[in-house]
């Protein structure tokens, strides 16, 4: 732990915000339709989807509605990305000649890509073909970013509108975040990625003779575009086994840096962007100051961890001035900038790893999962982030606003019985899925056979696989096999619920908000724009997630924590 | 006023000796489906006895198991005793009305041209039937007087014995069932259905019969439901990674882990706050018809208010008397004296008042002649020993005295006029056929009140005054009570319009009204308090009765209103707050003998697994009871703006909510280790 690793993790987070926050200010206006500077090139473009598609962009959807069109939206790109996997090897460009993926596969890999997690059961080199790639899994990066998008534009049409019938056009959400946000920044990106190093190609393999003379075959794919929209879409899901540790897809500092902003960037963006749709650009800045803050905190918790934890081996080789464990991180980045992505990509929905979350001392690891169990919400995914928040925000105003003598307001909306509905049926979600599924995956012969450890470490595991698919987090801590149907279906079942039973009631809150008068602000109403309220937030969000979680993190990271202490001393 | 509704105190012998039996009574599931948070303890209190009772059979050590079932036990006991208690006090309150509902025998008109009258149990009329009451008869059911005047004593409603006249036509035709006629006789058409009479109606609201969930009361519930569903995902789910981690979790140490982890402090105490909300607007002696109207008093953001009788006294009063040019002011003074004594008008009064407070004082002379007040003349006065002194509007004077303009000195002329634009009303006084002076009438308003409006500014409720004067009266009395504004030359109609305005908003809006034409506007407020003294069709729109007729009353509702949702939200938070120190006690506890390691999380250093488990359990006990005063007394509102407001209360009942289960962890452990109980 130096100055240096830790002025490394305050510049990262830093620059992420300031990149977010002009593009937060566009993104408003393309949400709200107004003119952009892009509209000369892509109005044309975007009508042509509406004339083929019959969608009249003025015309709103109802909450039901616009739940109904995401669900079909998802269930139809669902169905389409099956397909493709299942049938990729009777299909062109393949010149790898891989086969179809197993059912069970299919559908994880499917689930994970439609409900933006990007989890990989699969290792990507080695398991799908480029047209699957390109057609199926890239297709999926953009739009499902794109979903997440358009739901929190709608949630910030809901504060704004005073007694609103409609939460915009979700069609016209989708292709506009798609068109105006995504695709350009993405294309900007990958630019900016080849000139720092990064391959495109679309040739096969390339086999290479190794100094021992044995045969190497290197994969090579058109990475720097699909790096681009791994990380801007929060989707995570690399080419590669190793994910952003690879050195193609992540080969120097300046990629590192280019990467982990970009991949957190697109969340304080949006809430941004909410800000000003919601007319609640302070609110919006409360919020932001809470993600930085929380984020901030479980990066240097990381680095703390992965310095200052005595490591077993090193002890047991007596060296007592060992460096940070540096097991299963790239020496390119070091310790710092390991943390840094760890948080970033935890606490974003993200799932992209510079370094092997595993290997790390088992407090690091232990927040990075905790990061997820939040609710991926410090920043959070695209899209997600803000609505998560906004539903932690809701819960915070009710239970300590009531505190000022009024029935709780959050940016001029009441907080009654059908907020709280909504907002706990949402919360429910993550201890359901998480702990429900790991208890009965740590009881279970057939689950466990994936295990590689037992004890706390293992247990880790666990908890880990399924607080990165609910969360539709998608990084893994090694160890556990996941390619397995006991897996690959509880996992799929884990992401959709995370995304979906998570959405549903997200919308119709939002729904639910819209149709409320919008109050103007008075002396006793509740201010969510001042410090106090940043600390309410970060107090409710570690309280109610360490309450769900904190026994069964006992169990796993902090008895083992505590363990290696012992035997350190 | 002597007697309050609530004159019973919390803490009666009778009422906790009551409460103590409901306790116990409310056992029984069925009480408890409104309430997930107990009934849940409950389900586990049933769980731990069964286990308790299969160890003692089986010959196992079972002192641990009982002392956790009985634990369990009291905190559903102890909520319940919460609820009971404040219901006792309403019980007692209710008692009180019951008794004077008398099972009387009306006199029925059935020939309204011969006055045919047959008796009847006054639980046999209905609507629209005449009714005969006679001086020392208990008026049978509510009505409105079609025929008569009579003076009635309503103290069985209102505590206030002097009795109060009622006749028919106007805003005083309104009579109540149960209040006796004291003198001369009525007729009344009967308005309410049997059962559901006004004294009814007080007594279910008083003893809380036909409580609802308040909206506020429904979120809340939905909230506490939601987090007893996380933990009891988060308690089950410990089974299957302890099994997989080699721990063996005792079901009974899981259900106290439950109990403690689930918000029993607010869900214990939650129906309490709202019963206790209700009576803290008794004792101020005002009935609300439901509480949701208590909670909307605490959501006002406009408050209409009457300036009559709420913001000024309602009289015009004697401010200062300008001496005529040569006078001396005592001599003015003297003259305006002299001018009022035979005045027994408030005007009057107020001037002799003013005098004396200025150290001049009179009496009248033996022989006087007192020249009283006419439509003509429009003075009034005193003749004594041929000297004279009159008072009344100025023009009257001026023309009696035969004045002609410009003889009127022009420092009077500009002391009246300065008088009316400043909103007073001037009066001249003459002293023996010359001008002495002019007496400055003006509405005084309130002392208080101005404080008052500041604060309800402070936590954002605008005030707007409504009155019927021009608007310069309207505006210099406005700026001078410091409403926030005003509507001058108001008429009924406007009242309503200005509240359906308001709500176009989404604002709250508040009003007190008496007047027959109030009821429209008082059924269109969200909270409408009508006076106990005013019309039937007043009371029947307002969702509340102020008993004391006092329309200063709406200040007091608001308050409490605000007091209710902070206790709510005060109870939250600290019951949530309090659940970290919990898992500290007894997570460790739990896992601490396969896993050592975890021993490091017991920073109270707890004595034994099985003190500290149990130590959580009756602090979790405990603390309901703790916290039953301050249920019932509910947290002091302060106006001091929401942004203090929300950091002083998120200190003492978020901070403080984490710290307290920490030393009182502690403190019960060393006392159970000590006294050798685990």
């Amino acid at each position: 732990m130096d100055w240096r690793g830790w002025a490394e993790i305050v510049f990262t987070i830093a620059l992420t915000v300031a990149v977010g926050w002009p593009l937060g200010i566009y993104m408003a206006r393309v949400w709200t339709g107004e003119r952009t500077v892009l509209d000369p090139v892509l109005k044309p473009v975007e009508a042509g989807f509406y004339a083929a598609l019959g969608v009249d962009r003025n015309k709103g959807h109802g909450w039901l509605g616009y739940a109904g069109a995401v669900l079909a939206f998802s269930a139809a790109g669902f169905a389409l990305l099956y397909a493709i996997l299942r049938l990729q090897g009777q299909l062109p460009l393949n010149p790898q000649g891989f086969d179809g993926l197993s059912p069970h596969l299919a559908f994880n890999t499917a689930v994970s890509f439609v409900t933006n997690t990007n989890w990989q059961s699969y290792g990507g080199e080695t398991t799908v073909s480029s047209l699957s790639q390109m057609l199926g899994l890239t297709v999926q990066n953009f739009v499902s970013g794109a979903v997440g998008l358009s739901v929190a534009a709608a949630m910030a049409r809901a504060f704004a509108a005073d007694r609103g019938e409609t939460l915009g056009n979700f069609w016209v959400d989708l292709t506009r975040s798609t068109l105006y946000v995504l695709l350009p920044v993405s294309i900007v990106t990958a630019l900016a990625l080849v000139a720092a190093g990064v391959p495109q190609s679309l040739l096969a393999n390339v086999t290479a003779k190794t100094l021992e003379g044995a045969d190497q075959i290197i994969a090579l794919f058109p990475v720097a575009s699909q790096e681009a929209i791994k990380q801007w879409g929060t989707n995570g899901g690399g080419l590669f086994n190793v994910n952003s540790a690879h050195p193609f897809e992540n080969p120097t500092p300046l990629t590192n840096l280019i990467e982990v902003v970009s991949l957190n960037a697109i969340a304080f963006a949006t809430v941004v962007a909410f800000g000003r749709v919601a007319g609640a650009r302070k609110e919006a800045r409360a919020l932001i100051a809470a993600m930085v803050i929380l984020l901030s905190l479980g990066a240097a918790a990381i680095y703390a961890a992965e310095t200052l934890t005595p490591q077993p081996a090193m002890v047991a080789a007596g060296i007592t001035d060992a460096p940070a464990n540096m097991e299963g991180k790239e020496v390119r980045f070091g310790a710092a900038a390991s943390a840094v992505w760890a948080a970033q990509t935890t606490g974003t929905a993200n799932g992209s790893v510079n370094s092997m979350h595993a290997s790390y001392m088992p407090l690091g690891g232990g927040v990075a999962m905790f990061l997820m169990q939040l609710g991926e919400i410090v920043p959070g995914g695209a899209g997600s982030g803000l609505y998560g928040m906004v539903v932690m925000a809701l819960l915070s105003v009710f239970v300590a606003g009531l505190m000022v003598g009024r029935t709780p307001e959050y940016l001029g909306k009441k907080v009654e019985a059908r907020e709280i509905k909504f907002a706990m049926l949402a919360v429910l979600i993550l201890p359901l899925s998480i702990l429900g599924f790991s208890a009965i995956s740590a009881v279970l012969p057939v689950a466990l056979e994936g295990l590689l450890n037992k004890g706390p470490r293992g247990l880790t595991e666990i908890l880990y696989a399924y607080s990165s698919a609910t969360g539709n987090n998608g990084s893994a801590y090694a160890g556990l096999t996941a390619n397995a149907p006991w897996w690959n279906t509880t996992l799929g079942i884990a992401m959709l619920l995370g995304r979906f039973a998570y959405m549903v009631p997200v919308i119709a809150l939002a729904g639910a908000i819209a149709a409320k008068p919008k109050l103007k602000p008075t002396a006793g109403t509740l201010p969510s724009d001042s410090p106090l309220f940043v600390g309410l937030l970060i107090g409710i969000i570690l309280i109610l997630g360490g309450l769900q979680f904190f026994p069964a993190l006992a169990l796993g990271p902090i008895v083992e924590h505590f363990q290696v202490l012992a035997a350190a001393r | 006023m002597s007697f309050s509704l609530a004159r019973s105190g919390a803490f009666d012998q009778a009422v906790i000796l009551a409460a103590l039996k409901s306790a116990f009574t409310k056992l029984d599931p069925r009480a408890l489906a409104g309430n997930p948070v107990i009934l849940a303890t409950e389900v586990v209190a049933v769980l731990a006895t069964v286990s308790a009772v299969v160890a003692i059979a089986g010959g196992q050590p079972a002192g641990f198991a009982v002392q956790i079932a009985a634990w369990l036990w009291l905190t559903v006991i102890f909520a319940n005793f919460a609820e009971a208690i404040a219901e006792g006090r309403g019980k007692a309150a209710a008692d009180a009305l019951r008794a004077t509902r008398v099972t009387t025998k009306a006199k029925l008109i059935i020939d309204a041209s011969r006055n045919a009258i047959i008796p009847t149990p006054a639980h046999e009329l209905a609507p629209d039937d005449i009714v005969l009451v006679e001086a020392g008869d208990v008026i049978p059911a509510d009505g409105e007087i079609v025929e008569g005047v009579a003076s009635v004593n309503e103290a069985a409603i209102t505590g206030e014995s002097a009795p109060v006249i009622r006749e028919s036509g106007g805003d005083r035709s309104a009579v109540t069932g149960g209040t006796t006629v004291v003198s001369d006789w009525i007729k009344v058409r009967v308005t309410s259905r049997p059962g559901s009479s006004f004294l009814d109606r007080m007594i279910a609201m008083v003893e809380g019969a036909d409580r609802r969930k308040t909206p506020n009361e429904l979120a809340l519930a939905v909230l506490l439901a939601g987090l007893t569903l996380v933990f009891l995902i988060a308690v089950v789910t410990l089974t299957g990674l302890g099994a997989f981690s080699g721990v063996s979790l005792d079901p009974m140490v899981l259900g106290a882990l439950f109990v403690t982890l689930i918000p029993t402090t607010i869900g214990g105490l939650l129906s309490a706050v709202g019963i206790a909300g209700m009576d803290r607007l008794l004792k101020v002696n005002v009935l609300a018809t439901s509480g949701r109207a208590v909670e909307a008093a605490g959501d006002v953001d406009t408050l209409l208010l009457d300036k009559t009788g709420t913001i000024t006294f309602g009289n015009r009063m004697a401010v200062e008397v300008v001496p005529a040019p040569g006078m001396r002011p005592e001599a003015a003074l003297r003259a305006a004296l002299m001018a009022s004594l035979a005045d027994e008008t408030p005007e009057g009064r107020s001037i002799v008042d003013l005098a004396r407070s200025l150290g001049v004082t009179a009496e009248i002379p033996h022989g006087a002649n007192a020249i009283p007040f006419s439509a003509t003349t429009r003075q009034s006065g005193l003749d004594s020993d041929g000297k004279s002194w009159r008072k009344g509007a100025v023009d009257a004077v001026i023309r009696t005295l035969d004045l002609s303009e410009a003889q009127v000195p022009a420092e009077l002329r500009q002391a009246v006029d300065a008088i009316a634009r400043s909103g007073g009303t001037p009066l001249a006084v003459s002293e023996n056929g010359a001008l002495a002076g002019v007496i400055h009438l003006k509405d005084v308003v309130k002392p208080g009140v101005k404080d008052r409006f500041a604060d309800l500014r402070r936590m954002g409720v605008r005030t707007v005054m409504i009155t019927g004067d021009n608007p310069v009266t309207a505006a210099a009395i406005a700026s001078e009570a410091g409403v926030d504004d005003f509507l001058a030359e108001a008429t009924p109609e406007d009242k309503l319009r200005i509240i359906r305005a308001e709500q176009a908003k989404g604002r709250l809006v508040a009003m007190c009204g008496d007047g027959a034409n109030d009821a429209p506007a008082l059924a269109q407020a969200d909270v409408g308090v009508a006076m106990q003294t005013g019309a039937q069709a007043a009371r029947e729109a307002g969702n509340m009765v102020d008993l004391d007729s006092d329309p200063t009353k709406v200040l007091e509702i608001v308050e409490v209103g605000k007091q209710l949702l902070i206790t709510r939200g005060a109870l939250t938070t600290f019951s949530i707050a309090n659940d970290v120190a919990k898992y500290f006690a007894i997570i460790p506890a739990l896992f601490v003998v396969s896993l050592p390691a975890l021993g490091a999380l017991n920073v109270m250093g707890l004595s034994s697994p099985q003190s500290a488990i149990l130590s959580a359990v009756i602090f979790n006990a405990l603390v309901i009871v703790a916290l039953i005063p301050l249920a019932l007394r509910g947290v002091r509102y302060r106006a001091i703006g929401a942004a203090k407001l929300l950091s002083r209360n998120l200190t003492l009942y978020g901070i403080g909510g984490l710290i307290a289960p920490f030393v009182g962890i502690k403190l019960i452990d060393m006392l159970v280790s000590a006294l050798g109980l685990a």
